[in-house]
């Protein structure tokens, strides 16, 4: 028996694979012999007894061939290990004939769709499930509503804000202060420094705000925001619209919080040897809305946004080609490629000041020049001096 | 409201000028209306007096003062050169024939109502766009080309025609993309596209106007006599994304460089016609604002822009709508949901602060 147990192993002594005159047993298994029979049962899986005999006659030809060759085999041992390697490739030609998707009951794949679901929904699957595909359903058909500026509250609260939500409470572990300055309802102003070469500050702004009030931040965006393919209507799906005067002043008119960052590309796109250094407050166009329209302005201090990617040069030249304000080299953005776009995960602050109020000026008061430059400066300077506090307080860059 | 009005009407030979025509010939208040084309109109007239006269020559100051018109609805401002011919043709019949209706008019001493059909494209569409444009704001690209500059030198004609003759009620009506199942026009083609080719990156923001209620609107101006400039728009605004899902069309999207390719073959299939201004429009949207249309006109759309659009989608061949269906049977097999409380997703990150 022992002579037995060698035979089936099937190279017989010799090195490697197919180095016999004959193609080997897998070669023989996919000559296109066999194919017939696969054929016709991968049509009838639950084979009747009819198709089962040309799949056994068949290899009964191809067998010798295999089992012949050595020559020290006990003449009654090849009996049994030929009905094996006949019934062998039979079973192999019902598996291989079946498609993988076809196999699988249906009831399996209920049960693991039922899985899945508690997986992913907890226990209360069901409702919680029925409920998503009313989402999914009203996303589908349009059946959803928005506002005059494009805003999509539905979709900016369950996809972009949980989206940036384990960025701004796991990566940047963002601690905000004095929300309770920002008004629980009606027009406000919020007005931020801007910084981190790529406007990620105003979407921790945003995501924030929403966490702690619940109220959603309109943010003012350049007309390049808009001029880009995906981000313009990217934008406008969570809350944003142009930073004009008429859309400023129509929004708070409207009682939204309105978030502007009066910097501008000056702020984002300083270099990190003037980081937490405020640039000029634009034209001060956000105090006179805010004066039109007697809003309190909210000042905005961010503190760690510098960080996150610290620009270090600009190709001024590509920035001109491409008609965008600066390209910017961080130490890690072109030299690690893709990887390169991580942000540092530096420890961010936000503090909101005190409400300036603007409703107790005269109604002439945004037309007045020198008042609008006053009041920008007073925010500025606010602005200013909580980032210097808050640099003191802070441990570290990344802590 | 004075018994024995005579109303004019230009540009009677399409839909939306006979329909007016019709319409406003059944007014109690008013006697006669005398419809005004180069080409005789398509459907019935009913009591409309057709005068056959191009209102690019002084035949039609002969016609507006033997008929001793009192006022004249102006709505032969055509979007595309389609029927006209060339783009040459186009602007010849928009601003030459506004300029010659416009001279008659001043001639004509009877002269009481001046309505001028125009249209919200007189705004552009721009990344620079404001988000709602109110009647005193300017367009922030001024228009080169085509429509949008045709409809802005009418409306400069106009507003001309009103310094000089301030004794005649001048009503310009900016109006949005009129939509509904029998309309024909550029905006209402490229959405009866079998596949409707939408701009990469990009989901503008749409403004209706229904078809009836810009029948409405216009009789409303001739009725009441208000002057003054006037955006008219169906509440509310559609996403072109939000649109195409509603009247289950398939889209797909093209990169901009490419969608200006895509035009020329369009048009030369005659299955749509997407100039560039309405490539403008499908890139940036635009949206306007009516206050004034409802304080200072009195006048309230039936429709918004999101019933206007469903009225037009039910008018086109319906549509696979395969996830939906698909939706709809799992959503039957699970428990109904309480519409008042929103879903919780909790598929990324949680809502807690």
């Amino acid at each position: 028996m022992a002579d037995a147990d060698i035979i089936p192993i099937g190279t017989r002594g010799q090195p490697g694979r197919g180095t016999g005159k004959r193609p080997s047993a897998a070669a023989r298994g996919l000559a296109p012999k066999t194919g017939t029979p696969r054929k016709a049962a991968a049509k009838k899986p639950a084979a009747p007894p009819k198709e089962r005999t040309p799949v056994e006659e068949k290899p009964v030809l191809e067998t010798p061939s295999l089992l012949d060759a050595p020559a020290d085999v006990p003449a009654d041992v090849p009996a049994v290990p030929a009905e094996v390697t006949a019934t062998a490739p039979a079973a192999r030609t019902d598996e291989r004939g079946a498609g993988p998707l076809a196999g699988i009951p249906a009831g399996d794949w209920l049960a693991a769709f039922q899985h899945a679901s508690r997986e992913l929904f907890g226990d209360q699957w069901e409702p919680q499930l029925a409920r998503f595909l009313a989402f999914l359903r009203r996303r589908v058909t349009g059946d959803y509503s928005v506002d005059e500026y494009g805003f999509d509250p539905e979709v900016t609260e369950r996809f972009f804000m949980a989206a940036l939500r384990p960025l701004a409470q796991k990566w940047f572990r963002i601690e905000v202060r004095g929300v309770e300055n920002i008004p629980a309802e009606g027009g406000a102003l919020v007005v931020s420094n801007h910084s981190g070469t790529v406007p990620v500050d105003g979407l921790m702004t945003m995501v924030s705000i929403h966490d702690h009030t619940g109220r959603f931040l309109r943010p003012l965006g350049a007309d390049l925001v808009f001029r880009l393919p995906v981000v313009g209507s990217v934008a406008r799906k969570g809350g944003a619209t142009l930073a004009c005067s008429e859309d400023a002043e129509r929004m708070l008119r409207g009682g939204e919080l309105v978030g502007v960052w009066p910097e501008g590309f000056k702020g984002i796109g300083k270099p990190f040897s003037e980081r937490y250094k405020l640039q000029r407050f634009g034209r001060g166009g956000f105090v006179s809305a805010a004066l039109r329209t007697g809003v309190p302005i909210v000042p905005l201090s961010v503190v760690g946004a510098e960080e996150i990617y610290p620009l270090v040069g600009n190709i001024p030249s590509l920035a001109r080609l491409l008609g965008v304000p600066y390209i910017p080299i961080t130490p890690l953005f072109p030299l690690l490629g893709p990887l390169g776009l991580v942000p540092l995960p530096s420890k961010w602050l936000l503090e909101f000041g005190e409400p300036i109020r603007t409703d107790e000026y005269d109604d002439g008061a945004a037309e007045d020049p020198m008042l609008v430059f006053n009041v920008t400066d007073q925010v500025r300077e606010t602005i200013q001096q909580t980032l210097y506090s808050l640099l003191m307080q802070r441990e570290s860059v990344f802590r | 409201m004075g018994a024995g009005r005579t109303v004019l009407v230009t540009g009677v030979s399409r839909d939306l000028g006979r329909t007016l025509a019709r319409t406003l010939a059944t007014d109690p208040g008013i006697d006669r209306v005398i419809g005004v084309d180069v080409v005789p109109p398509r459907g019935d007239l009913g009591d409309v007096t057709f005068v056959r006269a191009d209102i690019r020559n002084p035949v039609i100051a002969k016609v507006i003062a033997k008929e001793d018109v009192d006022t004249v609805v102006h709505m032969s401002v055509i979007a595309t050169p389609g029927s006209a011919g060339a783009r040459g043709t186009m602007k010849e019949l928009n601003v030459i024939g506004t300029m010659q209706l416009l001279a008659a008019c001043q001639k004509a001493e009877g002269l009481r109502t001046l309505v001028v059909k125009s249209s919200t494209t007189a705004y552009g569409a721009s990344s620079r766009d404001p988000a709602m444009f109110t009647e005193d704001m300017e367009p922030r690209r001024p228009a080169r080309t085509g429509y949008a500059k045709d409809v802005v030198e009418v409306e400069q004609y106009v507003r001309g025609f009103a310094r000089r003759r301030p004794d005649v009620t001048v009503t310009l009506l900016r109006c949005a993309n009129v939509i509904g199942p029998r309309v024909v026009s550029p905006l209402a083609s490229y959405f009866r596209l079998p596949v409707i080719p939408t701009i990469l990156g990009f989901d503008p923001r749409l403004q209706f106007l229904h078809e009836s209620d810009l029948n409405r609107v216009l009789r409303h101006a001739v009725r009441e006599e208000r002057g003054g400039t006037f955006n008219v728009a169906g509440d509310g605004l559609l996403m072109l994304s939000q649109a195409l899902r509603r009247s289950g069309r398939t889209s797909v999207p093209v990169p901009a460089f490419a969608f200006g390719g895509l035009a020329p073959a369009l048009k030369s299939v005659r299955r749509a016609d997407l100039s560039p201004e309405l490539v403008a429009f499908l890139t940036y949207g635009r949206g306007v604002d009516t206050t004034r249309m409802r304080t200072e006109l009195g006048f309230e759309p039936h429709y918004t822009t999101a019933s206007a659009f469903a009225e037009f989608a039910d008018s086109l061949p319906p549509a696979a709508r395969r996830t939906e269906r698909v939706l709809g049977s799992l959503a039957e097999r699970l428990p109904a949901v309480d519409d008042d409380r929103p879903a919780q997703l909790t598929l990324a990150g949680g809502t807690d602060g």
